[in-house]
């Protein structure tokens, strides 16, 4: 049991109960911007899976857009809003995506494995952007989304939708987790430092990338599914162009890759600042997210998560020595 | 299909490769030397394509001879690969050059962002106009169908740019030393390069074609906000697809992409956004290094 219930399982439980109760007192604004730190912070986990072994795409908004529009085409076209089929349709879908596209890229590395994403995001941009059927460049509107036979109207909605997609969230983050402290998981740090070495221990490296592409695009279509369902709209520019790849990029290196629980806070960081920005300083929103990158990559290029590192660090350094002392 | 539209479709995926190629050629420059995929990139060729319409105005506002535009495209992204690529190279990149590629990529892609947003401060969100070297030049039939000569004469001035790169690195003393660094920086430097130097020329030239690639489409276009997103995306499909670092691959590279949209556009017009990304995936998955990789030194 032990096994289970380790520090991070207690860190996410708490936030998850935070960030209910929070949910009670917030403004309908602030709320929008947790369920959207949420969503991309998914995202962002998708790329941290992926980051340990080593490897960065270029093109998540792909999963990211896949799954927001198959959330948004089951409501045009099926009519069915319940929250529950919708997300899974999109996790389906977008994971079903990565797995296949997975073969293919399982044995590119380095620049090339970026820049495959890159090119694969921008087709389906492409063919968003162009198809009539798929809404083109307007996008398509959402209606309401549903909870099975519970369907709020206004304000409730958004705070219903906000306790399931927290929930959800939980148990994604929660699953990512083990998933990582598994035998499998550990592999991607073997897969970065040493394939050579992985695969003369017996385990095939392309095969644990394939694994980790399938779980990054699972869970980069659930964060675009949740994310078509807070803004109640789904357009080209705003899900799968190459800008919002970066984006998802920017979040995970502003996260670090320590923990899973960091690209949410790295997530929510980013959409305040960019909220901020743009509500105090239109005219420069951009130079201050552009600059906000720079400052980290130059002085913190493995992410905010690294304080938490350092500091546990030296908390653990500190323990030490005074364990030496008493025993002296 | 009729001749005619093979005319048609030859023609405009010519003058869309010869834009390709302006955009992307800076880009495989710098890649080849540098090792870096540089998003700023497309920044430069918003800010030539921004200063040169701004002047152009003014200047055919003062009524000086009507030629003398396109010395004002020269001088604009002359001064402006000067200006930016001084600051961004010593200013950012310096600093990263023994960082892992995609940190660089991301620093860029952030540099990009702030260089968009001081564009916006400099020049509004307003949309600008300068078609006067356009009309200057006046059209030609071909196939019963009117062309501007100026987008024809892009075609002739990437040819130029395509020789004097060509003569400046296989016949000058200043492009044996860029092959030497590109084929091991280290040993080059041990052999009195200063590679410094060469990094930060070699940025200059790349940012300034980016520049003019900008500024002698500035006439044709309607300048306004987001044009350096669009073609900075587009660059990098033609790098990887020709190879990158490679001039004869940025070519072909635009060449394959110019046909092939213009293919699209008069065939199947659905298909003209993401015809360029197939490729550019096609060619990634048949032949990653792209079609013409410059060869790699084995080290020992």
């Amino acid at each position: 049991m032990t096994k289970y219930m380790d520090r991070t399982t207690w860190a996410l439980t708490i936030g998850l109960v935070l960030l209910i109760v929070v949910n009670f007192f917030v403004p309908e604004w602030f709320r929008s911007i947790l369920l959207l730190s949420l969503a991309r912070g998914s995202v962002a986990l998708g790329l941290l899976v992926l980051w340990r072994c080593g490897l960065i795409s270029f093109g998540h908004a792909l999963f990211y857009g896949f799954g927001a529009y198959t959330v948004a085409l089951i409501v045009k076209y099926l009519g069915i809003t319940d929250a529950f089929f919708t997300i899974a349709c999109g996790v389906v879908v977008a994971g079903g995506l990565a797995w296949m596209l997975g073969f293919l890229l399982r044995r590119y590395r380095g620049i090339f494995f970026a820049l495959l994403n890159l090119a694969f995001s921008m087709i389906l941009y492409g063919v968003l952007a162009k198809l009539e059927s798929l809404g083109s460049t307007d996008g398509i509107s959402l209606e309401r989304t549903t909870f099975l036979w519970y369907a709020p109207e206004g304000a409730a909605n958004k705070f219903a939708l906000f306790i399931f997609a927290a929930i959800l969230t939980w148990g994604v983050a929660l699953a990512v987790h083990h998933y990582l402290r598994s035998t499998l998981g550990y592999m991607t740090t073997a897969v970065r430092e040493n394939e050579i070495r992985l695969e003369f221990l017996g385990y095939s490296a392309e095969r644990a990338i394939h694994v980790k592409y399938t779980i990054s695009g699972l869970v980069g279509g659930f964060g675009g599914a949740i994310a078509a369902m807070t803004i109640g709209h789904v357009d080209p520019d705003s899900m799968a162009y190459w800008p919002i790849s970066g984006d998802f990029v920017f979040i995970a290196i502003l996260s670090g890759t320590g923990n899973v629980g960091a690209p949410f806070i790295g997530a929510l960081i980013y959409e305040l600042i960019r909220t901020y920005a743009f509500d105090q300083f239109p005219e420069i929103w951009q130079l201050i997210m552009g600059g906000t990158l720079l400052l980290i990559v130059m002085f913190l290029p493995n992410g905010l998560w690294s304080l938490v590192d350092r500091w546990s660090k030296r908390r653990t350094g500190r323990d030490r020595l005074e364990a030496e002392r008493e025993k002296a | 299909m009729d001749s005619q539209l093979l005319v048609i479709i030859l023609i405009d995926g010519l003058v869309y490769a010869s834009y390709l190629f302006m955009v992307s050629v800076g880009l495989t420059v710098i890649c080849g030397v540098q090792k870096i995929l540089n998003v700023t990139h497309g920044a430069l060729y918003a800010f030539g394509a921004y200063l040169t319409a701004t002047l152009l105005i003014v200047y055919f506002e003062a009524g000086w001879p009507q030629f003398g535009a396109f010395f004002v495209m020269l001088v604009s992204a002359i001064f402006l690969g000067i200006v930016l690529g001084v600051i961004i190279e010593r200013g950012l990149l310096k600093h990263l050059y023994h960082e892992d590629e995609h940190i660089v990529v991301l620093a860029t892609f952030a540099a990009f962002l702030v260089l968009e947003d001081v564009l916006l401060l400099i020049w509004g969100t307003d949309a600008y106009i300068a078609a006067e070297p356009l009309m200057l030049l006046g059209q030609t039939d071909i196939a019963e169908l009117p062309f501007d000569n100026y987008s024809l004469s892009m075609v002739l001035l990437s040819a130029v740019v395509c020789v004097i790169l060509w003569y400046g690195l296989r016949r000058t003393t200043f492009g044996k030393m860029l092959l030497a660094v590109i084929y091991d920086r280290e040993l080059s430097q041990a052999m009195g390069i200063n590679v410094t130097k060469v990094f930060l020329l070699t940025f200059i030239v790349g940012s300034f074609l980016g520049a003019l690639g900008g500024a002698y489409q500035a006439p044709a276009i309607s300048v306004q906000p987001g044009i350096g997103v669009e073609v900075i995306v587009l660059a990098f499909a033609v790098v990887v697809i020709g190879g990158m670092g490679s001039i004869p691959g940025a070519l072909i590279g635009s060449l394959v992409v110019g046909i092939a949209r213009a293919a699209a556009v008069h065939m199947e017009p659905v298909l003209e956004l993401f015809v360029i990304y197939m490729i550019m995936a096609f060619v990634l998955i048949v032949r990653p290094q792209g079609l013409f990789a410059p060869a790699k030194p084995r080290k020992i």
